[in-house]
């Protein structure tokens, strides 16, 4: 009989088939990896999909050809602070859009107040925005859902969806205490899930007194004639020597804005994920010796009759992967059922206010967590494998 | 003209250490077996038998001294090599059968020939010639656990002679089974001896068993003796 033999790739198919074909026989031990892995690939996508829904919401936020300018030196603008002579001079700039001959530039106040948090009734940090008319022209986003605007000089907010979702007492036509003053709540916006849903919006001019900060305020948002306007905006008003301000657009603020808190995040999460992943990496590990033992005869008959080592790693690693992989689905499809589009709220540490958000599982975040479980069974394999070719055939055979 | 033996071994030693200690397994051993050959080594338990029939079959080396089998140099293969000489040359025959507990008697007896070239329809010509020999066809499906022990057998048998092999090695193949089984497993051996010209190499501790080979070569410690010293 003439042969030809075949080579490594069918021989790995071959092997993987037959340790498929077994795993009924051992589904107690591969049940408890799959679900370690999916603990860690749940915890994975969780964690990343809260830094991501939180980018989004501030990536939201901002728009290539908006600027926001604030005193050179701050870096949010808690810490900056503008004079309202210095507004004007910002609002004349070039390259600021118009409208109806009117620039179309926010001058506004930024101050933080206490709420109750609707789940906890524990305090929490509101970013309360003074702004005028010409915010709901930069703002682009922002549109009432419910109610109407505050009228300038009136004891009247407006509050974002996120806020009202978050903390307590917001509700339409209720009032609130923020610092010394009551005020109504007279409308609801919503902001296309942007920071500003986050926040309290009342009359500028109305919180500059109440809050006795004279005419300043704290930055001006700026809508530009264009997103390449930007950097003629920019010079203009870095050279400008009456004024000492910074310029960024939008976008860029709001990203430096996410840092922190996608940091910080994900670097908690990753660390609490990372040291999961080790612990179910050693219980991959177990289940693949447990697998190699309990197949000891199997293997050791099927290198009897020539399967070679080689081929028989790399079985075993894919059978680990693939367990490990069964689990990554499952983690992940638990994580998006469970966290996509849950609404929470979290601190961001640059503005030291609530910023409310959705967790956002997306297909990027559910790759990585396979790829992190795909890491998982490599690691939990390779070394049952290798021992398990590393027997000699005869020793194995002889054990028995 | 005579043809090579196919299997001589010549000075073949095999020791194992076990810590400090030298254990001494086959010592200076010579040996040929003629191709078409019913041979039965036997011996009582550790003279050697089962390390000699490793070392036949490549799954073994010699510690030292040259085992030339199907005319290749075994002490000389690499790891590789041997298992593909091994898929070749060899079918292994085992006391406890070693078939694979997922799979039907046929897929058992499919599994050399996976390392084959073959198609799958040649695949199933030759299982199904393989499973004609010993008996089996109409227990093609089952699987292990819902075949008798002689049944088993039959199946490592026709596992055995699928890749139709130059040499088949059985080490103590009726030793888990019953006369009656053992005898059918004996007979079929011996059948594909003269009918099919199949050189059979077999550890056996029965006398009964021996009686079928052309010729028994006997073991005791480690070395080939005229006779099982009383």
């Amino acid at each position: 009989m003439k042969r030809q033999w075949i080579n490594w790739p069918a021989q790995v198919a071959a092997l993987t088939r037959f340790a498929f074909w077994s795993l009924p026989r051992r589904k107690g031990s591969v049940a408890v990896t799959v679900v370690g892995i999916a603990g860690v690939v749940a915890v994975f996508v969780g964690t990343f999909s809260i830094a991501e829904g939180f980018r989004q919401v501030l990536q939201k936020s901002g728009a290539p050809d908006r600027a926001v300018v604030m005193r050179s030196g701050a870096d949010t603008e808690l810490t900056s602070f503008l004079r309202r002579e210095e507004t004007r001079i910002i609002a004349d700039a070039p390259g600021v859009r118009r409208r109806r001959g009117r620039p179309l530039c926010s001058a506004e106040l930024f101050v933080i107040v206490n709420l109750p948090k609707r789940k906890t009734g524990m305090d929490v940090t509101v970013p309360l925005r003074g702004v005028h008319s010409e915010a709901f022209w930069v703002h682009q986003g922002v549109r009432l859902v419910a109610g109407r605007r505050f009228v300038p000089g009136r004891n009247e907010i407006i509050v974002g969806r996120g806020a009202l979702a978050v903390c307590r007492g917001l509700e339409l036509g209720s009032q609130v205490k923020l610092g010394r003053v009551r005020w109504r709540v007279v409308g609801v916006f919503e902001a296309d899930g942007g920071v500003e849903e986050s926040e309290i919006w009342t009359d500028a001019r109305l919180l500059q007194s109440v809050y006795q900060r004279g005419t300043t305020y704290q930055s001006v948002q700026v809508q530009l004639e264009s997103a390449e306007a930007f950097d003629r905006f920019q010079a203009a008003l870095e050279r400008d020597p009456r004024l000492n301000v910074k310029v960024l657009r939008q976008t860029d603020y709001y990203a430096d804005q996410s840092r922190v808190v996608t940091r910080l995040v994900t670097g908690l999460g990753g660390l609490i994920a990372g040291l999961m992943a080790l612990g179910a990496m050693f219980g991959a590990v177990n289940t693949m010796y447990a697998a190699v033992a309990a197949r000891r005869r199997e293997l050791a008959t099927l290198r009897a009759l020539g399967f070679s080592g080689g081929p028989l790693i790399v079985s075993v690693v894919i059978e680990s992967v693939a367990i490990a992989l069964a689990g990554g689905v499952l983690g992940g499809a638990v994580a998006y059922a469970g966290f996509d589009g849950l609404q929470t709220a979290t601190m961001n540490w640059q503005s030291f206010s609530q910023v409310a958000f959705a967790f956002r599982v997306t297909p990027s975040i559910l790759a990585r967590g396979l790829a992190c479980a795909t890491l998982v069974g490599l690691a939990g394999g390779l070394w049952p494998a290798i021992r398990a070719a590393r027997v000699p055939v005869a020793a194995a055979l002889r054990e028995l | 003209m005579a043809s090579d033996p196919i299997v001589r071994l010549v000075g073949v030693s095999k020791r194992y250490h076990r810590g400090a200690e030298t254990v001494r397994v086959l010592e200076d051993l010579d040996l040929e077996i003629d191709r078409g050959e019913f041979v039965a080594l036997m011996g009582p338990s550790g003279s050697g038998k089962s390390t000699l029939l490793n070392l036949i079959g490549g799954l073994d080396r010699p510690s030292k001294g040259a085992a030339v089998v199907a005319g290749r140099r075994l002490d000389r293969l690499s790891d590789r090599e041997l298992a593909r000489w091994r898929a070749r040359h060899i079918g292994f025959v085992f006391q406890m059968y070693n078939l694979l507990p997922a799979l039907s008697a046929e897929r058992n007896v499919e599994l050399p020939l996976l390392l084959t070239g073959l198609d799958r329809a040649q695949r199933r010509r030759r299982v199904r010639t393989a499973l004609a020999i010993v008996g089996l066809v109409h227990r093609r499906r089952h699987r292990p656990n819902e075949l008798s022990g002689g049944e088993q057998q039959r199946v490592g048998v026709a596992r055995a002679i699928v890749s139709d092999p130059d040499l088949l090695l059985c080490d103590e193949p009726t030793g888990d089974l019953d006369r009656k089984s053992g005898d059918e497993i004996l007979a079929l051996l011996e059948e594909l001896n003269r009918r099919f010209g199949k050189t059979i190499v077999m550890v056996t501790h029965d006398p009964h068993a021996s009686a079928r080979a052309h010729r028994t070569v006997y073991l005791y410690k480690g070395q080939i003796v005229d006779r099982i010293p009383a």
